[in-house]
């Protein structure tokens, strides 16, 4: 009951604040269409499969720079296992190219690059396929990041509006005053997961629903999938807020905390393509939670995985939602040792 | 529930090196209104924050209420009202109270009563429905009192009630303060720089540099220094120290 008094209190808070309301439920839907506008009209090294090459091509390809591993007996199953990102397959009558196109903008360098190093055998009567593992050759670019933006999105304004207002609740006295009462540490936390979380919920589905039914973003997988990602990602940034809230002294310096904690999220996360940077670089995406964000989010939405290809993903989102909560309530004995 | 309400015993708290409460031992007895005197700094309100378990003392022991503190069961039986209101202002006068009300597991019908007293007792009835942040600053004063009785608690401890509120109303609130004390059996303690608010009180304890430096009733006081007032009894025994 009395974290039912916290959530009660928060929900009268927040319908009062109809600005805060509309940053939450409108903001991320007019940036999200932007993005969509803008983004529905970059290099590294590419993995080839080669089956039945005659030896002379395959060095052509080697000199124009692709990793090529020659194959004879390659499934498709293979090409998504090990992330190659093309198959040429050269047999009498036709050559079968089957693109992964994970990431169609790299997918459509590939096969400009491809068609040139072929040139001369291509003049011979020989006829050529292209196959796609993802997507197809309509695939825009947009497609496979908007899940990802959409996990930005929650992440971001969750994390920014229960930030500020926990920040307020500190810098005003309430929350110590809170604390002078019987109530436990636990159930403030608890009461805050759930106030906040309801109006995070609200905002995941909004986002969804129009990301998917207007803006027609692809969606492969479950959309209950998508919710039940997005959720914890809310979670996630609902705690990491709140907890963050407990080192700024004021609201600029929450805001402060947007190029220390979002921008890197960002950049880690797939929304640029990390396959050109050094591999320890890309390896520091683990230790954020949008990276496993994006994961989820782009093999359910674009690729259509299951729950239990996602599982691992949703399992370490729920440890940094679970490990933030634990630090949120240690936190709290600033105000009270018990 | 034994005689002394509070018991402090050798209490002693730094902040940063600083020595802000000297080892101190002070008794409040129960069902007493009892004051903390002391100009600005001095250490009264970190003293209170220990009494609540807010702030964790260096050294020492505090009994209350026959708990030692930190305890959470505690809380349920101290009506706490802090030297800087702290008030939901977006919300009402009447769900800043119910909120609190709530905290304390007070039942519905207990809950309409108790704010309804609380409010009426603070003169706030006609303003329940006004968000706090149209509040004066004396209004924002009493509904932080009110809060503190919402709970119908046996301990009050209040830190500065009176600072911003006019003179009438301040009477008013010390009458009521006395009449808790009186009728009700509470046991209160106060701490206010204001020498007038002195006199009221059953015993007193003042306090300087985080010491103190006399105690006991007003008269026990005002005939041990030989003084007139408090303005007096305050400079000769901060004189005598320095
Ligand atoms: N959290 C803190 N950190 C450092 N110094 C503090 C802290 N709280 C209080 N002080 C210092 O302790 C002294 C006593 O403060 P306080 O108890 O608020 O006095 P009073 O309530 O009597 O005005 C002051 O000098 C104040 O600066
Ligand atoms: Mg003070």
């Amino acid at each position: 009951m009395r974290i039912g008094a916290i959530v009660t209190r928060i929900i009268q808070q927040m319908m009062r604040d109809k600005r805060t309301l509309a940053l939450l439920f409108c903001a991320p839907l007019l940036v999200l269409s932007l993005m969509y506008f803008i983004f529905n009209s970059d290099e590294s090294e590419v993995t080839l499969i080669v089956s039945h090459g005659p030896a002379q091509l395959i060095e052509k390809l080697e000199a124009a720079d692709f990793h090529v591993i020659e194959d004879d007996n390659v499934t498709i199953t293979q090409l998504k296992d090990n992330q190659y990102d093309a198959w040429l397959d050269i047999q009498q009558k036709q050559t079968k190219l089957t693109l992964l196109n994970d990431d169609p903008s790299a997918a459509k360098a590939l096969q400009m690059k491809l068609a040139q190093a072929l040139q001369p055998e291509q003049a011979s009567s020989m006829t050529f396929v292209t196959d796609y593992v993802y997507g197809d050759e309509d695939t825009a670019i947009f497609d496979i990041f908007s899940p990802m933006l959409i996990g930005f999105f929650v992440f971001f304004f969750v994390f920014l509006i229960t930030g500020i207002a926990l920040l307020k609740e500190r810098t005003s006295g309430t929350l110590e005053r809170l604390l002078a009462t019987p109530i436990k540490r636990s159930e403030i936390v608890a009461g805050y997961l759930v106030g906040y979380g309801l109006f995070a919920l609200v905002q995941t589905i909004i986002i969804v629903l129009f990301g998917i039914y207007v803006l027609d973003i692809v969606h492969v997988g479950s959309i209950w999938l998508v919710l039940l990602i997005n959720s914890l990602v809310a979670l996630v940034s609902l705690s990491l807020g709140a907890l963050l809230s407990s080192f700024a002294a004021s609201e600029f310096q929450m805001m402060q905390f947007i190029p220390l904690v979002i921008v890197p999220q960002v950049f880690f996360s797939g929304i640029f393509p990390l396959d050109s940077m050094v591999e320890w670089l890309q390896n520091i995406g683990r230790i954020m939670p949008l990276y496993y964000a994006a994961n989820a989010l782009n093999g359910v939405m674009y690729k259509g995985f299951t729950f239990s290809e996602i599982l691992v993903d949703l399992l370490v989102l729920a440890g940094f939602a679970l490990l933030f909560i634990l630090l949120n309530i240690i936190s709290l004995k600033k105000y009270r040792s018990l | 529930m034994g005689e002394n309400a509070i018991t402090l015993s050798a209490i002693e708290k730094r902040f940063h090196q600083k020595e802000v409460i000297a080892p101190l031992s002070l008794e409040v007895p129960t069902g007493q209104l009892i004051g903390l005197l002391g100009p600005s700094g001095c250490g009264k309100t970190t003293l209170i924050k220990m009494i609540m378990g807010m702030i964790k003392p260096d050294n020492g022991r505090i009994q209350v209420l026959d708990y030692v503190v930190p305890h959470k069961q505690l809380l349920i039986d101290i009506g706490y009202m802090a030297q800087s209101d702290a008030l939901y202002i977006d919300l009402t006068g009447a769900e800043n109270l119910h909120f609190f009300a709530k905290l304390y597991r007070l039942s519905k019908k207990e809950r309409v009563e108790r704010v309804a007293y609380a409010a009426n007792l603070v003169r706030l009835t006609e303003d329940l429905n006004n968000k706090v942040v149209n509040y004066s600053g004396g209004m924002k004063r009493r509904l932080s009192l009110a809060i503190a009785l919402i709970q119908n608690p046996k301990l009050l401890i209040l830190d500065e009630p009176t600072v911003g509120i006019d003179p009438v109303l301040k009477k008013e609130i010390w009458q009521e303060l006395i009449r808790l004390k009186e009728k009700e059996h509470k046991t209160i303690l106060v701490t206010t720089h204001a020498m007038d608010e002195a006199e009221r009180c059953d015993r007193l304890a003042m306090l300087r540099s985080g010491q103190i430096l006399a105690q006991g009733t007003p008269q026990e006081l005002k005939a041990h220094y030989q003084a007139q007032d408090f303005d007096e009894v305050f400079l000769k025994a901060g004189g005598a120290i320095v």
